[in-house]
């Protein structure tokens, strides 16, 4: 039989004393902090270039900056948000919140967990100071498609091959851990059917990330060989096909933005029971539509590529495909008005992000399902319309369910209620700015204004001049969140341990704030 | 499942310490590689070598580490098994990561080169290389000036089909390895750990004469167009990983002969195996369609 013994770890039972603490800790809610902060920053960092792309379109002609310069902004506005806003803030509420609702004592490598992070601000670094080169930052759009970011690439496009590495090792060893976690750490009597969805949403979003990661690093790999080492993957003249890029960068880019969606999924169907006092509508077939949309992930990716001269078979099975999605998705947005419907609704700040979301990440859907048809899609590409529809499904969809999130977990982290008020009105300011940001890009969209351009035609300037102010009032409104944010963590009404009112769920079960150390001994879980 | 107290680490310096070690070797990487042109890349050379160095160290001091807290039993069987969903997810992105070349490699056989050649729905992707014909390996490329093709290819039948033979009998002496860790027959098991490492050495030198024989003969390089460029970046990483896998299996003997394994308990060992299989099975898809069809 097994020989080794049950040591118990006794060192540490409360953080280390000093900033050290944050350089060499193991304890996931200390990693979950970092992982926050840092992509709060990044928001800002990634908002900052947002707003500098809007100040440049609120009139047409060039004002404040050049278009190469222009066009370095919409890159790293879209790598940053992506990869340093959105990924690392879901991270960072998995590690916080993950092993308390499972009922574990910490994530199951908890070294690997420090890494996973410490990797990202070198990461991020290193894509920064590409802005200081010579030649400048990228500046071919997130997706880089070659040969923009190969034949008439500048120089620090190697750094930011680099960089995509090291955000893929961190992903990936981030994924790992989610999984072993959710998959052996879980308390007896935790069964797979018993896990809050903002569990299962990540373990699936863990999948994918495993899945796909390494094929971005694939094809960053191929860019860095096709520009230094005389290789024609993506050259016609050898053989090789720009085309072929796209169809590798897709592959991993739409599981990616399911793995931006799925655990905002999660987050809401943890908050909408919450504040409709019900049990959440449909639990088991939440956990199927959620398999299904990253099932369908997979074959999905060239209706990013409809334009590109696909057969006229690929158009028509991407098409089709990509429209099955609306299915299991349909059903999630069914599932949260069922469990709504007849609920003792209140409207709490996470309450009102969360129920935004169901409304604006539909709406988001929906364009989606438009751009899908591919007849349609030939008109719609590469202009504002696509640009409408991603920030639907990322803005007022992810990101607000992010804050939600922050919402909803903040009186736990802190052992301090917010200012109930002061986040109503950061919600307000933000819905109110999203809203006039992104909906007129539909109109100049549909009427055919291209996107990544920093000057226009005349007739596109009243919306653009309304979708300007619309980003400069959603930007502002995120420093309310930020005084917020300081202010709970320094006082506050003290939170009860179950802060809301009767919400399920094992993380309700212990103090708040969480002790340092939570489950030592795993919960019994009926 | 079961529920004994979880060792969870104290705080630890490696993390950190690892992430300075992997910004130094990209960031040398980037230097360098953007100075090989310009002949500057000397400063992109230091940072390399110094974030080499530091990553080395690190990685012993840390599996020391690790090594230790097992050898004092710190690890449940449950903590195993957090390493073994550990390590069966890193070889699944390990797989992935060859899936996106092996994926370029059939979208370019089965479709870009065609397509360039005026077969098929998108043939008039022709109009951009008039009279360029398909054909699969591609020894005439569009432009032979800037991609001038290979005058052969390697010919299956007799290297790769040697290291065919080498890598899957090396899979079956690490298994014999294996069984006898798992009944106490030590010798047996230095022999045949060691037959597998002897084995995977053999592959690498192999591996090198047919690299070796595809610049200087063949005219085989990353510059001859997509045929070159998919057998290299498939083969190569191919290679690459055989060559961890070689030193990991090194690294492992070496704690076999220190003792650090027992029937019930040697998780790095099969860590190791299991990982040599993944290059095992990778290298006969490569066989298959890389080098034969």
């Amino acid at each position: 039989m097994n020989t080794m013994t049950k040591v118990e770890h006794t060192e540490h039972h409360g953080p280390a004393a000093g900033i050290s603490r944050w350089f060499y800790t193991t304890n996931h809610k200390d990693i979950g902090t970092l992982y926050l902060w840092f992509s709060f920053a990044m928001f800002l960092t990634g908002g900052c270039m947002a707003l500098m792309i809007r100040a440049e379109l609120f009139q047409p002609g060039l004002q404040l900056i050049q278009p190469d310069f222009f066009n370095q902004m919409t890159t790293m506005h879209g790598l940053i948000m992506v990869f340093g806003a959105v990924m690392p803030a879901f991270v960072g509420l998995a590690n916080w919140m993950l092993p308390m609702m499972v009922g574990a004592p910490d994530m199951a490598l908890p070294r690997m967990n420090n890494w996973s992070f410490w990797i990202l601000p070198f990461a991020f670094a290193m894509m920064l100071s590409t802005l200081f080169m010579d030649g400048g930052a990228p500046n071919f759009g997130w997706t880089f498609y070659a040969p923009l970011s190969t034949t008439y690439a500048p120089p620090s496009v190697t750094y930011f091959i680099f960089a995509v590495h090291m955000m893929g090792i961190s992903s990936i060893m981030g994924a790992i851990n989610i999984i072993a976690t959710i998959l052996n750490m879980r308390a007896p009597g935790m069964t797979m059917m018993k896990l809050p969805l903002f569990v299962w949403t990540w373990l699936i979003t863990a999948f994918l990330l495993i899945a796909v990661m390494p094929v971005l690093a694939g094809v960053v790999t191929m860019m860095l060989m096709d520009i230094h080492f005389g290789t024609s993957f993506f050259n016609a003249a050898g053989g090789g096909d720009p085309v072929l890029f796209q169809h590798v960068f897709w592959f991993f880019g739409h599981p990616e933005v399911y793995i931006m969606i799925l655990p905002a999924f999660g987050i809401v169907s943890e908050i909408i029971p919450t504040f409709a006092r019900k049990r959440l509508f449909g639990y088991s077939s939440m956990v199927y539509a959620t398999s299904s949309i990253a099932f369908l992930s997979f074959i999905v990716w060239a209706h990013h590529m409809f334009t590109v001269g696909l057969p006229l078979m690929g158009e028509l099975f991407f098409m089709y495909a990509t429209m099955l999605i609306a299915v299991p998705t349909g059903v999630k947005v069914f599932n949260w008005v069922a469990t709504m419907f007849r609920g003792s609704m209140t409207f709490e700040t996470p309450m009102l992000f969360a129920v935004a979301f169901v409304v604006l990440f539909t709406i988001g859907g929906f364009s989606g399902l438009m751009l899908a048809i591919a007849p349609a899609d030939f008109q719609y590409h590469d202009t504002y319309f696509v640009v409408a529809h991603f920030h639907y499904v990322l803005v007022p969809g992810a990101v607000f369910a992010i804050m939600a999130g922050v919402y909803y977990w903040l009186p736990k982290w802190t052992g301090h209620y917010y200012p109930e008020t002061m986040g109503k009105v950061h919600f307000w300011c933000s819905f109110v700015g999203v809203n006039l940001t992104f909906f007129p890009m539909h109109f100049i969209g549909l009427a055919g204004m291209p996107r990544r351009i920093p000057d226009y035609a005349l007739q596109f300037a009243d919306f653009n001049m309304v979708a300007s102010i619309g980003a400069f009032i959603f930007g502002f409104s995120q420093l309310i969140f930020l005084v917020l944010i300081i202010k709970t963590i320094r006082g506050g009404s003290p939170a009860t341990p179950e802060v809301w009112d009767e919400p399920e769920g094992l993380e309700w079960t212990i103090p708040s704030p969480a002790p340092y150390h939570t489950f030592t001994t795993p919960p019994e879980v009926k | 499942m079961s529920h004994e107290t979880y060792y969870v680490p104290a705080q630890s310096r490696w993390p950190i310490l690892a992430s300075i070690a992997l910004f130094l070797l990209a960031y040398g990487a980037g230097t360098l590689i953007n100075g090989l042109k310009t002949q500057t890349g000397d400063t992109g050379l230091l940072l390399l070598l110094a974030g080499a160095f530091m990553m080395s160290l690190i990685l012993i001091g840390w599996f020391r580490h690790v090594i230790n807290e097992s050898i004092d039993g710190k690890f449940s069987p449950q903590a195993d098994l957090s390493f073994r969903w550990g390590m069966s997810w890193f070889i699944f992105s390990e797989i992935m990561f060859f899936v996106a070349f092996f994926g370029a490699l059939f979208y370019v056989r089965t479709l870009a080169v065609p397509w360039l050649g005026g077969e098929g729905e998108k043939g008039v992707s022709n109009m951009l290389w008039q009279g360029f014909e398909a054909q699969w390996p591609l020894l005439t490329t569009p432009d032979m000036e800037q991609f001038p093709g290979a005058s052969a290819v390697i010919d299956p039948w007799h290297l790769p089909l040697l290291n065919t033979a080498i890598l899957i009998s090396s899979s079956f002496t690490i298994t014999l390895a294996h069984h006898a860790l798992k009944a106490q027959r030590r010798s047996a098991l230095i022999l045949w750990h060691g037959v597998t490492i002897i084995l995977g050495i053999i592959f690498l030198f192999f591996q090198a004469t047919e690299y070796i024989e595809a610049y200087q003969e063949l005219g085989l390089t990353l510059h001859s167009g997509i045929y070159g460029a998919t057998f290299f970046i498939l083969t190569g990483f191919h290679g690459l990983h055989v060559t961890l896998g070689t030193l990991m299996l090194i690294i492992i003997w070496l704690r076999v002969l220190k003792g650090h394994f027992t029937p019930d308990s040697h998780f790095g060992y099969e860590a190791v195996a299991w990982y040599w299989h993944f290059v095992d099975v990778v290298w006969v898809g490569l066989f298959l369609f890389v080098y034969v069809f």
